[in-house]
């Protein structure tokens, strides 16, 4: 039912955003219109927030050239095609569709609307009007697993996550080499709740991994909820998406920050310049799209500097936490001693590291 | 297993309970005086953003519960002059009720986009609601309290009182009622507006005491699994409280065998479970022919006098 209801608003939104438009056409003709389609609430303090953020950095740096337009709350499922194409009708030159899950409807949308550029966030699906953009997010990742390695008492990790898609495969395995790094023997509990933004089941899945033994828990999932159930049993864990350390000042070590700006703002100029063309980008902690939030001072020195160096690894190109060997979860040997993973190997990642425990 | 474990799976479970627990007996009420309220979502929304803001206002988290409670009335009775004074179609005004609520909570809940408050937890002294044991007893919120002394309550005014017979004769036959003399639309104002406090306070539980915080949406859709409770319950409250706490469970049930790396069912299985529990529970109840857990006789229906 809530399937209904969610599309049934999307088709208002869309036709009260058409009718606003043929009021402001005429006036607004002269700037570029660029679009973009969110997952979530533009308030969750967390992905789609960040992705605003970006979205308010065309604002700021091309305001006077670029008028940009959102959709928040679009499901990942048909129901973001209709919204989509209202978007391309609006006359977006332009259109972000910031989730893994908007992979077919971009590529559908694309094909109809081929004087259109879309950008999709965290895909591998490209055409000749279609990017693909994404952010290193384990490299921050490796960061956290290295504090948390380091800092747990049990060596049993919790991990929640939303769905086994790449981007989450990679995070979880990037965060268990990292702590085992620093403790042979540490596990990761991964906990994948079927969803990116559910507070009550964020912080009773959070519960969970407490009480199965995880003294830190990291989410890789959109809202502050674990956090403060986190603060509650003064136990730690780490923000997502961005610096949510006002919801759990002791509980929040540090966060991985997503800055979308520098990207979004480039790839709006490339459309005003008419230079726009498709491509695959990859950016991480060197290019500043992975940015590690200041550190709780709870974090003893010893730790911070090996997390600094970790950072500084990935800066200078130096670190790669997915360099062999490294087994998979029955122990089969996945990387060779010595070699380190390629990007298309990274992109479709699809099982777990040793020592990580989940129910696929 | 320890005690600790099944100590702290016990407080997860009761916090997977009390808020669909409590907007399930307000609905109950409401659909045992013969309207159908789909708008429990949007109620519960309404409740949680206006118990969080009051809260952060007053700093008095009782003012916060009643905040709630005023909230999610407020917008069943915009439900009820729709359907019992402009007869409008209960079924849609009721997912335009859950839409509404979504949308407007979202409107009052901007400026309260990442604050916090202080959780609204125990009361009892932390001798006892922090000890190891008893907390299983004394650790909750009010709220929770408050959820298991109305079940009682509803259940004894529902059977017991003169003004909970009358409530079930005009949810069963309004027109009988009404030619008795009883107010048939009167009650049921007053059965929304009891089903809109419930479900605004059971809102309030996510906003207040799980998260004490404000994010749209935040429900994430418990208002539907609350209505299929009611059913489930065969629309008895002694049924509705074992129904919540098996949800509860159930619920609880994915997490912790997901974590312990058990996946004996795929998780959409375990997101449906309510559901088709729900589905189960309506296939026996009618298989049986049992009245006395079937539907109220004027469910959904308009009464036009």
């Amino acid at each position: 039912m809530t399937t209904i209801s969610r599309r049934t608003l999307m088709k208002g939104v869309g036709a009260a955003a058409t009718l606003s438009m043929i009021g402001t056409a005429a006036r607004a003709e002269d700037k570029v219109k660029v679009g973009f389609i969110f997952l979530g609430p533009i308030g969750d303090y967390g992905w789609t927030w960040a992705h605003n953020k970006g979205r308010e950095a065309i604002d700021a740096a091309l305001g006077d050239k670029v008028e940009t337009i959102y959709v928040e709350n679009v499901a990942e499922d048909a129901s973001a095609v209709p919204v989509l194409r209202d978007l391309a009708q609006q006359g977006c030159k332009l259109i972000f569709t910031t989730s893994y899950g908007y992979m077919d409807q971009t590529l559908q949308v694309a094909g109809e609307f081929p004087d259109v550029k879309f950008e999709h966030c965290t895909g591998f699906k490209r055409a000749d009007n279609v990017s693909t953009y994404n952010s290193k997010f384990h490299e921050g990742r490796a960061v956290l697993g290295t504090i948390a390695g380091k800092m747990s008492a049990s060596g049993v990790l919790g991990y929640l996550g939303s769905y086994k898609v790449p981007e989450v495969v990679l995070g979880v395995n990037a965060f268990a080499l990292s702590a085992q790094k620093q403790n042979p023997a540490a596990t990761v509990k991964l906990v994948l709740i079927d969803s990116w933004f559910d507070p009550p089941k964020e912080a009773a899945a959070t519960e969970t991994l407490i009480n199965l033994g995880c003294d830190i828990v990291t989410t890789h999932t959109d809202s502050p909820g674990p956090l403060q159930i986190l603060e509650q049993k003064g136990l730690h864990g780490f923000g997502q998406g961005a610096d949510m350390s006002q919801f759990a000042p002791n509980a929040h070590l540090t966060a991985i920050e997503d800055i979308w700006g520098p990207y979004y703002v480039e790839r709006a100029q490339a459309i005003v310049d008419g230079t726009w063309a498709s491509k695959d980008t990859w950016d991480g902690m060197k290019e500043g799209t992975v940015v590690i939030a200041p550190y709780n001072p709870a974090i003893p020195a010893d730790v911070v500097a090996l997390a600094d160096g970790v950072q500084a690894g990935y800066k200078d190109g130096s670190y790669d936490i997915f360099t062999g060997p490294i087994y998979d979860q029955d122990g089969n040997l996945k990387v060779k001693e010595g070699e380190v993973m390629t990007l298309e190997q990274l992109a479709t990642i699809d099982w777990f590291v040793k020592g990580v425990e989940s129910a696929a | 297993m320890s005690l600790d474990f099944i100590i702290a799976a016990i407080i997860t479970v009761v916090g997977l309970t009390t808020p669909i627990l409590l907007a399930g007996l307000g609905e109950l009420v409401v659909e045992k005086a013969g309207v159908l309220n789909l708008g429990v979502e949007g109620m519960m929304l309404i409740g949680a953003i206006s118990g969080f803001g009051v809260t952060v206002m007053t700093f008095n988290p009782w003012l916060g519960v009643l905040g709630a409670a005023a909230g999610g009335a407020l917008s069943a009775l915009l439900f009820g002059v729709l359907v019992l004074s402009l007869n409008s179609n209960q079924v849609a005004t009721g997912l335009a009720l859950s839409i509404f609520g979504t949308g407007l909570s979202s409107l009052i809940g901007l400026s309260f986009v990442g604050r916090i408050a202080a959780p609204f937890g125990s009361i009892f002294p932390a001798s006892l609601a922090k000890h190891p044991i008893l907390q299983v007893f004394f650790g909750y919120s009010p709220l929770v309290y408050f959820a298991l002394i109305m079940v009682p309550l509803v259940a004894w005014f529902l059977k017991s009182t003169r003004a909970g017979l009358i409530l079930r004769a005009v949810g069963e036959n309004d027109h009988s009622a009404h030619s008795i003399g009883y107010n048939v639309i009167g009650v049921r104002y007053a059965a929304i507006a009891f089903g809109g406090a419930m479900a605004g306070i059971g809102g309030a539980y996510f906003s207040m005491v799980i998260t004490p915080m404000w994010a749209e949406k935040m429900t994430a859709g418990r208002g539907w699994i609350a209505l299929a409770l009611v059913v489930f319950a065969g629309w008895r409250t002694g049924r509705l409280l074992a129904g919540a706490y098996f949800f509860g469970i159930l619920m609880a049930l994915e997490l912790y065998a997901k974590a312990s790396g058990f996946s004996f069912l795929p998780s959409q299985f375990w997101a449906a479970m309510p559901y088709l529990m729900t589905v189960v529970a309506l296939t026996f109840i009618s298989s049986r022919g049992n009245v006395g857990a079937s539907a109220p006789a004027c469910l959904g229906k308009p009464f036009l006098p």
